[in-house]
């Protein structure tokens, strides 16, 4: 405790850090993959081909992946920006299939019914197709979120600092206490964004308070 | 594009490929602690997700605790148990044992209640004992998705293995660990390049068994959609 006492503004500093890399990466991993969902739910022949890309991708380590960014990409290796990249790809895997399986689960029906009282096309997707795909979507988006903040401490290890600073710091040091207090963080940092979107689920679909409750990120994680 | 190439020659360089510390020694333990260490998971999390299937009980509470351990960060655990155990192999193992245990068991169990019900139901009124209903009706058709959890927790020892180089001298790690101390990109690249090869060709060939398990759950091929893992 008296480490943490000690250390606590460098805790928050890194905290701080750990958001800065992770909001950035699942908010353009949504904005990928949205579209990207979408094509695939339209064509499925297109679609089972980024589906498997998707599945591929998601196997590539993370270490590795972050190595190998710099090349392609073209960022320096110890920055931020390989840091994003490396986790959109990944959230952008995970999600992709989501967004799929969450246009899906549209009824053809409701949709029918959209176009016969009038929607347009573009009124079909952005009133009918996106609110009802939104609980599949958000289930996707809790698991991206949660593997994502884990997948940041990865990036102490090429020097990238975050709550990983904590792991790496404590390891080579031998102090317990800040490895304990990097696991903590992160762990609690994970559940906060969790339950965030868990509330913003509860404010954008409203009709699915009293039915069914939503899908954990326990139930989809094991397809990766 | 420099990179790749030296990346390349570093590959193709002979002296990489022989020796205690070349590229076939080094593929060969980041295998063995792969195996070993999905294989004592495996100790744990069979029985325990046959049993949860097999009863329907306390699915919601092994859940929500595997759930809660998915937002761990494996270098976190390796750390710990790095502090706790020392440098060496047994924290590497304890940590890649502990990150496979949550997908096999999630995929054992949810494999076991994704049979209908009245299936082993059935097997029972015939006369199959609880063993044999176990083994022989619903081992059989939760093999996809058991399989589907093995690739999951088996992806995961494979990529965190490599993170094990950080506490230990072992695996393809240790490339981009000395690559990343003495800036050798070329070391760094090469050695990633390798750790990449090997996952992808272990997820290929365990997506292929698992799409091959379905002639076992489901010989007539009658239901053409895929049961998911959920």
């Amino acid at each position: 405790m008296t480490w943490f006492t000690n250390n606590w503004e460098q805790v928050i500093e890194l905290t701080l850090g750990h958001l800065l890399l992770t909001v950035p990466s699942v908010a353009i991993s949504l904005l990928v993959a949205l579209p990207l969902g979408r094509l695939a739910h339209r064509r499925p022949r297109v679609g089972g081909a980024l589906l498997a890309t998707a599945t591929l991708l998601y196997a590539v380590p993370a270490l590795p992946l972050l190595i190998v960014i710099p090349v392609v990409f073209g960022t320096p290796l110890r920055s931020p920006e390989t840091m994003i990249v490396a986790l959109s790809i990944y959230a952008v895997a995970l999600l992709v299939r989501s967004v799929t399986d969450g246009f899906g689960s549209v009824d053809r029906q409701v949709r029918d019914a959209a176009v016969a009282i009038g929607h347009s096309p573009l009124s079909v997707l952005w009133r009918v197709d996106l609110p009802l795909a939104t609980p599949v979507i958000l289930a996707g988006l809790r698991v991206a979120t949660v593997s994502t903040v884990g997948l940041v401490t990865i990036g102490a290890l090429i020097g990238v600092p975050s709550l990983g600073t904590l792991l790496t710091d404590g390891f080579q040091r031998g102090i317990v206490a800040e490895v304990a207090t990097g696991v903590a963080m992160t762990v609690a940092l994970a559940l906060v964004l969790d339950a965030l979107l868990i509330l913003a689920g509860r404010a954008l679909t409203p009709w699915t308070r009293s039915s069914s409750p939503a899908r954990g990120p326990v139930a989809l994680e094991v397809r990766r | 594009m420099n990179l790749i190439a030296e990346a390349l020659a570093w590959l193709a360089d002979p002296t990489h490929w022989s020796g205690a510390a070349g590229i076939p020694v080094r593929v060969g333990q980041h295998m063995s602690m792969t195996v070993a260490a999905v294989l004592l998971a495996a100790v744990v999390a069979v029985p325990a997700g046959v049993a949860v299937g097999h009863t329907r009980r306390g699915a919601g509470a092994v859940a929500s605790a595997t759930g809660a351990a998915r937002a761990i960060p494996s270098l976190g655990l390796l750390t710990l148990f790095g502090l706790w155990l020392g440098i060496g192999l047994e924290a590497s193992l304890l940590t890649l044992v502990v990150l496979a245990v949550p997908s096999l068991l999630a995929g054992v169990y949810s494999g076991f209640m994704a049979v209908d019900p009245a299936i082993p139901q059935a097997a029972r009124a015939v006369g199959f004992s609880a063993a044999q209903v176990v083994w022989r009706v619903e081992t059989p058709l939760a093999l996809p998705v058991m399989l589907g959890g093995l690739r999951a927790a088996t992806l995961q020892v494979v990529a965190t293995a490599t993170l094990a180089a950080y506490t230990a001298d072992f695996g393809l790690g240790r490339y981009l660990f000395a690559g990343l101390k003495t800036r050798d990109y070329a070391q760094m690249l090469g050695g990633s390049l390798v750790v990449i090869a090997l996952a992808l060709l272990l997820e290929v060939a365990l997506a292929t068994c698992q799409r091959l398990s379905y002639r076992i759950a489901d010989p007539a091929g009658a239901r053409r959609t895929s049961p998911s893992p959920t």
